[in-house]
Order: structure tokens, then C-alpha cells, then sequence
């Protein structure tokens, strides 16, 4: 007497699910940057004048262009994915792409701007940096672990996006489902808010 | 993302245990992305971490039986407390209940086939696996294990010799691995309930773990970011903590606090969860207050998120800083009194079944009782200045946290490991053991209460004459309690491999839906998805009318 | 299949929509480096914080598609800005009212 076995086939898909992941994931790394923001803020409080002065060494010029870039970054990756929920799988891939060009081109900018400092002989450690007064030895503690961090992070982006870019020309991500993308958009998003943080506080407090 | 699974409805299925997936054998075990393999994968090794660390334990007290060197020297009795600290803190208490039951009954208990990340859960283990190896690695490497206690104080941890990088990167690996876990559990929680299971119908230890899991997930980067900056400044030199430079070590107090204060709470939030699941069930009562505990979870979290200062109330904050925190830290012993009331209410008038579960239950009330109390005493400013950094607060975060996370861990394992592996202990020699774990146990710490208060500085190496007698107590106790742990311990192997064979799905007589499903539970965890109507805890009420008939005879 | 109509609309925006978010984005930038330029004392970097907090809310809301999400996504956000808002604030407690020589 054998009992016929009965099975339930269904598939686990939980877009909202995932996308909640990821928004949780997004506050880890803004408590991470909130850390150092929360270091910044403490010192900023204690040195006003040498944050002030040390400030005037970074070049606002260069920092508007990278903020201009990184929001422009943001707008072709939520295209990116408008695309893709239209079907317009070229666009998107090719939107995607822009955002690397664009993430690149932003930290080119910040080779430069690194390179410039340390050609001036400051950076950690520097007898040049040593000699100033404490609160701007703080400032540039801060700017380069900040900005440091900030950019391993665009890094990590061009990466997933990369990655994304495949997926969507294998048709891995398509117009029915698509939240791969999405979330590696709102991490991107992310990288954006919060250099929309370190821009005025680094180069705009002169 | 996408997964076709097929489930079986009907029909006898083969356990977890021996279910036979993708890949066959170990490789079926460590690539496994089954909660509950996940679950047993961390029982392994975080327990393996445990015995670890209760080895450094013991050195620390062998070293302190008598005044001046009794068998290392004081570099090495620093690097002992640092390394108990370390692992006792990040490779066992804050991951312990999560990763092992959380992992194991979280999906079960809301009626779910897995945790929404299954993946990334596997992952987690691995992150853990990697910190442990690390940690292992500060130990071994040239340099010599760290020394810097296990709260890496500027400026010692930026200037000491030893392996500080390795041990501060474990805690960083670790506290990834704790966020992974995190993110999983409260998306979870969200997602995943079974039909029916609204919010004040799931389990008390579910609302436990969501809350703990909230705060993994924000406090954890603050003190990713921080060890990362001591490896930054001990690499570069950036003086960010470094007062020659501008730096304020107090700063990195905060900071360190910011994530170590609330991980107190990762630590002992779990464990409550544990104790409110275990009571209804040996006093087979409804829980008391059923709301207030699960909203005095929540509180516990918050609060508990706000306190972080009262460490440092000798460290050279301002006064207003000292009452804030001070008021703070009085307000967030108010959720977990009222946990304490209503536990205690529902053992009130209970049938009670003296059961090993309820018997570590009961310590922990105890325990976690004088714990707090003396926590809301090294919250008052005036006595804190007295006894900041000596013994007594050693014995106060000992009660709380091995007294009380660490027995509710011990009452998990009582509980949970017959439907895990199907296996049942000797329930006698748990009894009897719990008499020597327990009375080891407070052996070991109270007299810390007393020598502390009299003016005995922690993580010193060597003592004045007059507290040898406190030391020489403690020491006997910490044999007591580790031979009762070990005994404790075999037990549980001894059921593993040999011990009677359990098949009814509910040996306890538990209402959660873990007591619904095979023991051990089939890979899938349920046939058919539950639908839920009743809250938990809902003991009919004739069996307590049956048991007063029978007293009145 | 039948839903693919409405289905992308769900979550998200029309391009031009995007594209107007992006150029309040740019124009809000150019005042904050304008602004800068004046000397405001400690109006400065308050005034600087605001805009780019209006700057990371439309991020938030339009690209990061919060708007169109369901409640909880605003009310976790929500419970982290706080988390992170109170902990400066209590840090501040303290630091606000240190006596230094």
C-alpha cells in the first residue's frame, strides 16, 4: 500500500525581500561613514580655525567637478534601470556603462588631487604635515581616511556594476526581473549621498 | 535569488541530518545553505571557541590562586585576559544565541523553510570561521599575542609590540559576519511569517532576536570603523587618536563604546528570549504580560543603544556628559526589570517541572537579577568613581553576561539539543551538574563583588596580601564550574553518539511551532506551510485546573 | 505577463522625471559653492548641511525610489537617521561641556 508522493513545486522570489536586505545593508555603511562623520564633527568643534585654514588647501574647483560627476553617475544609474523595466536593454547596458566611465572619471580627479597633495609633502606622517598646527594635521587625518575610504567604496561600485553589465547583456537581468540591479543602484546611490556630505564639509568651509 | 524548490507534502522524508543535497558528505555540511546545518556548522565551532576561551579563564585564575608569579609572567597574564576577552566576547557570547539557535529555529519558529538570505548566510559562517583563524593567528604570530585587554585602549594599542593588527582585524571580520547575520534575521522576521503569524503572535525569542538583530546591524560598523581606524593609526600614523597630534584618546573611548555597549545587549537580548520561550513551558502557564516583554525588547534595544558613556565616567568627560549618561543608564534597567516581574509572575502559582531547561532558567534570574542590580549601582556617578577598574565590575559583567547570556545559552542547549539531533542527555546528570556549574559559578564571581569593593584593581597581574583569601575562593570556584562545564559538555556528546534516540516531536510540551515538526526536523522543516490562529504560550486551561484538584486531595 | 503594462511603473519614474531631479541636484550644488564664497560665521555650515540634506532627500526619495516603496522602507529608514542623530547629540552632551585650560 503505497502512498503516491505528493511534491509542491514553487519558486523563491522575494524582490521586496531583497531589496530590504539591501537597505539594511545601506545603513551598516552609513554608521560606518557616520563614524567618521561623528569624529569629524568632534574635532571641527574643537579646531574651527584650523579646519577652516586647512580647508583652503583642497580645490573647490576639482570638488564641485567630482560632485557634478558622481550625481551625474547617479541620475544614468537609475536611467539604467528605468531602462530596463522599459525593455531597453542596450540603453541600459550602455547607461551602466556611462556610470563606470563617470565613476572612473571621479577618481581620476582624485588621483590628481591626492597626487597634488603629496607632492606638496602633505600626507600622513610628512614632515610638512607634522609641522603645522594640530587642528590641520586632524583635517587631513580626516580628509584622506574619509576620502580614502570613500573612494574604496566607488571602487567596489565599478565592480558590482560591471558585473551588472554582463547580467544584463546575458539576459540575467531582464524587464520581469531586474532587482539585482536595483539594489546595486541604491548602493550606488549611497556612495553619491554620501560624498553630498563630504564635499561641503572637506572643501566648502573656507 | 530565484530558486525552484519542491517540497514534499506527504510521506516519511529523510532528517536534515542525513539529507542528501547537491554535494554528499562534508562538502554537503560546509557548503550547506540549510539554516539548520548552518546552525549546527556554528554550535561546532563556537562552542570549540568557548572551551578556548574558558582555558584563558582558567590560566587567569591559576596565575591570580596567590600574590606574585605563580605560573607566567605578567606579559603573559596581559595577553591571557585580552585573549579571553576577545573570544569570549566576539567568538562566543555576540554570536552564540543568533548564529546557533537563531539560525537553527528563527525560520521554524515563525513557520518558514529558511531565512530569507540563505546564501549570505552560509557566508556569515565563513566570516566567522575567518575571524576565529585570525584570531588564532594573533595568538601564534611573532609578536606575541596582544595585551591590550580586550577593549584596545588608546594610546597602548597603537604603541604595544604585539599582534594587535591580527586581533583587531578578527573583531572587524567578526562584526561583518554579525551584520550579515543581522540584515538576514530582521528581513526575515519581516518577510517570512508564516499566514496568520502576526507581530503579537510570534514567539518572544523571535522578538528578541529581531531586536538584537536591529542593533548588529547599526551599532556593528561603528566599531568596524573604529578598529579600523587603530590599524590605520598604527600603520600611518594618521593621529587621529594621538594627542601629539590633536588627537583625543577619549574620542576612541566613545567611539569603542558607541558599538561595545549595545553588543552587551546583542549578548544578553537573545538570551531573554530564551528564558521567555522556557518558562511557559515548565510552569505551563501562559506568559505573563506577554506585550510588555516583547515591547520591553524593543525598549532594550533602543535604550540600551544610549548609554554607551558610563564606561568612561572616569575618563575625563564633563559633568553634564556624567549625568546624561548616568540618568540614561537608570532608565534602560526599567525594560529589563519588567522582563524579570513578569517571568517571575508566570512561575507564580505555575506547574512547575524542575526540568534542566527551567533549572539554568532559574540561575539566570538569579544571576542576571544581581548582575543588574549592580549594574544600576555602577550607573549612580558617586559609587562608579569608587569602583571604576576594580574586581567589582569584573563581577557585575560576569553575572550579567556569563550569569546571565551564559546560562540562558546552557538552558537553550538543554532545551533544543534533543529535537536538534534527536538524541536525549542524562537528564539526572544534567541535574546534578547544574549544582556544580551554578554553585562553581558564584563561587567563582561573588567574591570578586567584595574584593572589588574593597579597592581591587582589575587586570592586575599582582595583589596586596589582604584580598589572597577573595582570589584563593575564586580560583576553587572556577574548578568547580569548569568541572561542572565539561561534565555538562560530555553529557551532550555522550547523548550525541550514544544516547536514547528521540522521535516524539514535543518532549517538553512546548507550544511553539518548533514542538510541531519531526525531530529531528526534515530538510524542508515543514510539509505544509502552518497557518497560525493562536498566539504562543496558550496552555489550556484545564490542565492547570487538574493540577489544583490534585493538590486539594 | 498580463501586469508587464503596469508593472514597470511600479517603482519607478519617467526618464524626464529622473532628469529634473538631476538638474535640482546640479543647481543646488552651485548654490552651495556659491554660498560658501559668503561669509555667513556659523550660518556657513549649517546652511551648507541643510542643502545637502535636501540634495541627499531627493537621491532618497526619487533615485533610491523611497517614495514609491512600501511604509517600512521609510520607517527603517527613518529609525536609522535617528539612531545616528542621537548618538552625535549625546556625544555632543558631553563634548559641548568639557572645561578645557
Amino acid at each position: 500500500m503505497s502512498t503516491q508522493e505528493h511534491t509542491v513545486t514553487y519558486i523563491h522570489r522575494d524582490d521586496i525581500g531583497a531589496r530590504m536586505g539591501m537597505w539594511l545593508f545601506l545603513f551598516t555603511e552609513l554608521l560606518l561613514f557616520g563614524g567618521m562623520f561623528i569624529l569629524y564633527s568632534i574635532y571641527r568643534f574643537t579646531y574651527p580655525d584650523a579646519f577652516h585654514l586647512a580647508a583652503k588647501e583642497l580645490n573647490t574647483i576639482i570638488g564641485a567637478f567630482n560632485t557634478a560627476i558622481l550625481l551625474t553617475s547617479s541620475l544614468t544609474m537609475a536611467l539604467s534601470i528605468a531602462a530596463i523595466q522599459r525593455n531597453q536593454k542596450s540603453l541600459s547596458i550602455f547607461l551602466q556603462f556611462i556610470t563606470i566611465v563617470l565613476a572612473l572619471g571621479f577618481m581620476v580627479n582624485k588621483y590628481f588631487e591626492w597626487g597634488a597633495k603629496f607632492s606638496h609633502g602633505i600626507y600622513p606622517g610628512s614632515d610638512v604635515l607634522l609641522s603645522k598646527p594640530a587642528g590641520e594635521i586632524i583635517f587631513f587625518g580626516l580628509y584622506y581616511v574619509m576620502t580614502g575610504l570613500h573612494g574604496i567604496h566607488v571602487i567596489i561600485g565599478i565592480v558590482l556594476i560591471a558585473i551588472m553589465m554582463r547580467f544584463t547583456s546575458k539576459g540575467i537581468i531582464k524587464s520581469d526581473s531586474y532587482v539585482k540591479l536595483e539594489t546595486i543602484g541604491l548602493y550606488w546611490h549611497l556612495v553619491d549621498i554620501i560624498w553630498i556630505f563630504l564635499f561641503p564639509l572637506f572643501y566648502l568651509i573656507t | 535569488m530565484n530558486e525552484t524548490i519542491t517540497v514534499p507534502t506527504n510521506g516519511k522524508h529523510p532528517s536534515y541530518l542525513d539529507y542528501q543535497g547537491k554535494h554528499k558528505g562534508f562538502l554537503g555540511w560546509i557548503l550547506s545553505t540549510d539554516h539548520k546545518r548552518i546552525g549546527i556548522l556554528y554550535l561546532i565551532s563556537i562552542l570549540s571557541f568557548f572551551l578556548v576561551g574558558v582555558t584563558f579563564g582558567f590560566l587567569i585564575r591559576l596565575e591570580l590562586i596567590a600574590p606574585g608569579r605563580t605560573i607566567v609572567d605578567p606579559q603573559t597574564y596581559n595577553a591571557f585576559f585580552t585573549l579571553h576577552g576577545v573570544i569570549m566576547v566576539f567568538l562566543f557570547l555576540i554570536p552564540a544565541v543568533p548564529a546557533i539557535f537563531g539560525n537553527f529555529f528563527l525560520p521554524i519558529l515563525i513557520g518558514a523553510r529558511d531565512v530569507s538570505f540563505p546564501r549570505l548566510n552560509l557566508l556569515s559562517w565563513y566570516l566567522y570561521i575567518i575571524g576565529g583563524l585570525l584570531a588564532i593567528l594573533s595568538i601564534v604570530a611573532p609578536g606575541g599575542a596582544a595585551d591590550t585587554g580586550w577593549t584596545f585602549y588608546i594610546p597602548y594599542s597603537v604603541r604595544t609590540g604585539t599582534n594587535v593588527i591580527y586581533a583587531l582585524f578578527a573583531a572587524f571580520v567578526l562584526g561583518f559576519s554579525s551584520i550579515l547575520t543581522g540584515i538576514n534575521f530582521v528581513t526575515t522576521v519581516h518577510r517570512l511569517r508564516a499566514p496568520g503569524m502576526t507581530w503579537f503572535k510570534t514567539p518572544l525569542s523571535v522578538w528578541s532576536i529581531y531586536s538584537t538583530a536591529w542593533v548588529q546591524v547599526l551599532v556593528t560598523p561603528i566599531i568596524g570603523i573604529t578598529l579600523l581606524l587603530v590599524i590605520i593609526e598604527r600603520t600611518f600614523n594618521v593621529g587621529l587618536f594621538d594627542p601629539a597630534l590633536g588627537g583625543d584618546p577619549v574620542l576612541f573611548q566613545h567611539l569603542f563604546w558607541i558599538y561595545s555597549h549595545p553588543a552587551v545587549y546583542i549578548m544578553i537580548l537573545p538570551a531573554m528570549g530564551i528564558v521567555s520561550e522556557i518558562i511557559p513551558v515548565f510552569a505551563r502557564r501562559t506568559i505573563f504580560g506577554y506585550k510588555f516583554i516583547a515591547l520591553s525588547s524593543v525598549a532594550i534595544a533602543f535604550f540600551g543603544s544610549l548609554v554607551w558613556a558610563h564606561h568612561m565616567f572616569t575618563a575625563g568627560m564633563s559633568d553634564t556628559g556624567q549625568f546624561i549618561f548616568s540618568l540614561l543608564t537608570m532608565i534602560v534597567s526599567i525594560p529589563s526589570a519588567i522582563k524579570v516581574f513578569n517571568w517571575t509572575a508566570t512561575l507564580y502559582k505555575g506547574s512547575i517541572d524542575l526540568a534542566p531547561p527551567l533549572l539554568y532558567v532559574l540561575a539566570f534570574i538569579f544571576q542576571f537579577s544581581i548582575g543588574g542590580l549592580t549594574g544600576v549601582m555602577l550607573g549612580v556617578l558617586s559609587l562608579d568613581i569608587m569602583v571604576h577598574d576594580t574586581s567589582f565590575v569584573v563581577a557585575h559583567f560576569h553575572y550579567v553576561m556569563f550569569g546571565g547570556a551564559g546560562f540562558g545559552i546552557f538552558a537553550a542547549l538543554h532545551y533544543w539539543l534533543p529535537k536538534m539531533f534527536g538524541r536525549m542527555y542524562n537528564i539526572k546528570v544534567a541535574k546534578n551538574t547544574f549544582w556544580l556549574v551554578f554553585i562553581g559559578f558564584n563561587l567563582l564571581y561573588f567574591p570578586m563583588f567584595i574584593m572589588g569593593w574593597l579597592g581591587m584593581p582589575r587586570r592586575y597581574y599582582d595583589y596586596l596580601p589582604e584580598f589572597h583569601i577573595y582570589h584563593l575562593l575564586s580560583t576553587i570556584g572556577s574548578w568547580i564550574l569548569i568541572l561542572g562545564i565539561l561534565i555538562m559538555f560530555s553529557n551532550f556528546i555522550a547523548a550525541l553518539i550514544c544516547g536514547k534516540k528521540v522521535n516524539e516531536k514535543n518532549i517538553w510540551g512546548g507550544e511553539t511551532l518548533e514542538w510541531t515538526i519531526e525531530t529531528p526536523p526534515i530538510h524542508e522543516n515543514f510539509l505544509e506551510i502552518p497557518t497560525v490562529h493562536d498566539a504562543p504560550y496558550e496552555y489550556k486551561q484545564n490542565e492547570t485546573d487538574i493540577r489544583q484538584f490534585q493538590e486539594v486531595k | 505577463m498580463e501586469k508587464k503594462q503596469e508593472k514597470y511603473l511600479d517603482n519607478s519614474h519617467s526618464y524626464g522625471n529622473y532628469i529634473l531631479v538631476w538638474l535640482a541636484l546640479m543647481a543646488l550644488t552651485a548654490v552651495t559653492v556659491a554660498v560658501a564664497g559668503i561669509n555667513l560665521g556659523g550660518l556657513t555650515v549649517a546652511t551648507a548641511l541643510i542643502i545637502a540634506s535636501v540634495k541627499a532627500y531627493l537621491v532618497l526619495t526619487i533615485f533610491m525610489h523611497l517614495k514609491s516603496e512600501s511604509k517600512i522602507f521609510r520607517v527603517f529608514v527613518a529609525v536609522a537617521l535617528i539612531f545616528l542623530l542621537v548618538s552625535f547629540i549625546l556625544l555632543f552632551s558631553d563634548y559641548s561641556f568639557i572645561v578645557r585650560n
